[in-house]
């Protein structure tokens, strides 16, 4: 079981050399298969998850949730999505037309190329790259460029200001998010994701790491604009904030990435903090799936539990909480480790 | 193939998956009525009055500089902490400087009202 997935791979690779294909092209082949794979899972798992999203606020809100179509609702968001497809394209008079139709196809692709260096199960990167946690803190800020191209494109007001809320919260718990990760990079010695996995063989650094831990989490959780944080597209004021203006394909490219960014960061998370593919018994790509899984129901049980955070709360959180915190953090734990060595341990 | 190529040819492959969702939808959906009425940006009920590209709070610009600052800091402070074991003592007293000066620039900013919304 452990070997499976790796060894389609193989077979793949070893049957199509067989058929005379250079080493270059079957790999080339099988790049193509892991990004087929990767995109296929990605967007049957966002339907899964938005079912289940609903589910869980309807179970913490007391209520059933989708029960219509099929067993527990299941097809309710198989329906969402058609319904989607088939929805009029409408960009309103005033839009900038490029902005407007390149940010939700960029939002996606940012999304997506943060799954290259995430190790799914033993050696089971895409890319083992040397940088790679360097490679998904930078790639996953661009979607912040995304969300301002989608506001100011739209010409609305609502639009612009969530797309300016969404920059202003992006950004400021971007900097709690990547202090935050240094003291394991510390302790680790390197940026490459497998060597951090690796480095968690005896104990998980959501132990030796504590408030980096939180201070990640809350920061994760505002950079995915999710409640308690989603004041850039809070219903209730903004109508949609960033997307009001968008619909049908459109407007579900972004549902999608939003949901492909949180797999992606919860799936960072149990990486960095909770022993990423280790466990017991199980194969390992299955341990990350649980894994990365219980730290999205997680994330949703924030959601529905905890009411949103006024727009100076939030801003003051980062900058005179969670900044002060994390830096605090780098000098203990650096302290730590000069201390370790100095007993000798 | 070496990882930066990789990475390149993922791209380029992920580029055709919003091309291709796109393209499906194309083919799903109606062709839009079109009216002016239908185009205008979404108001609640009235029209939208006023330029909507406006100038915003200054604000959000201290915010943006404090944040360039620091995240300048961020790509220092990434390497050093890759080599932080390697370097010994030297590296730990090196950063307490750096902290050290990065927490006076956070308290300069928060003393002036940069990190005040309102």
């Amino acid at each position: 079981m452990e070997e499976l997935i790796l060894d389609i791979g193989r077979w793949l690779v070893s049957g199509l050399q067989g058929l005379g294909l250079s080493a270059a092209w079957a790999d080339l082949v099988l790049l193509l298969v892991q990004w087929g794979c990767i995109v296929g899972i990605v967007t049957a798992n966002v339907i899964v998850l938005i079912w289940l999203e609903r589910k869980v606020s309807g179970f913490i809100q007391q209520r059933l949730g989708p029960n219509r179509l099929g067993p527990y609702g299941v097809f309710q968001t198989v329906a969402d999505a058609m319904k989607l497809m088939t929805k009029e394209d409408i960009i309103p008079s005033g839009a900038d037309r490029t902005l407007f139709v390149l940010a939700p196809m960029l939002f996606i692709i940012v999304a997506v190329m943060l799954y290259v260096v995430l190790p799914m199960g033993r050696d089971m990167a895409i890319v083992d790259l040397n940088v790679g946690l360097f490679y998904f803190i930078s790639v996953g800020s661009l979607s912040t460029i995304c969300l301002l191209m989608a506001g100011w494109g739209s010409h609305n007001k609502w639009s612009l200001l969530g797309a300016m809320r969404s920059v202003a919260q992006m950004v400021s718990y971007e900097i709690p998010l990547a202090f935050s990760l240094l003291g394991v990079v510390m302790i680790v010695g390197s940026l490459n994701l497998g060597d951090i996995v690796a480095a968690q063989q005896r104990v998980w650094f959501v132990l030796l790491q504590p408030v980096a831990f939180v201070v990640f989490f809350v920061a994760a959780t505002a950079e995915l604009n999710r409640g308690p944080f989603d004041m850039p597209e809070a219903e209730q004021e903004l109508t949609a904030g960033a997307f009001t203006e968008y619909t049908g394909m459109r407007w579900a490219l972004f549902f999608l990435a939003e949901y492909t960014n949180l797999v992606a960061v919860s799936a960072l998370a149990s990486t960095l903090f909770l022993g990423g593919w280790q466990g017991p018994l199980l194969p390992s790509w299955l341990w990350i799936i649980v894994k990365t899984y219980l730290v999205m129901l997680v994330f949703m049980w924030l959601r529905w539990t905890f009411p949103r955070i006024r727009m100076d709360h939030l801003m003051s959180l980062s900058w005179k909480v969670l900044i002060p915190v994390s830096l605090a953090n780098i000098v203990v734990t650096g302290a730590g480790l000069e201390l370790f060595r100095a007993m000798g341990w | 193939m070496s990882d930066q190529a990789t990475i390149g040819i993922f791209l380029l492959l992920t580029l055709a998956f919003p091309a291709g969702a796109m393209a499906a939808a194309w083919l799903f959906r109606p062709a839009p009525i079109q009216s002016a009425e239908k185009r205008t940006p979404y108001e609640c009920g009235v029209d939208t009055r006023g330029p909507s590209w406006m100038r915003f709070r200054v604000n959000y610009f201290l915010y943006a500089l404090v944040f360039l600052a620091f995240d300048v800091e961020t790509i220092f402070l990434y390497p050093w902490a890759v080599r932080f074991q390697a370097l010994g003592l030297f590296a730990f007293v090196e950063m307490l400087v750096f902290i050290a000066i990065l927490a006076l620039g956070l308290w300069y900013a928060w003393k002036e009202g940069a990190l005040q919304w309102y």
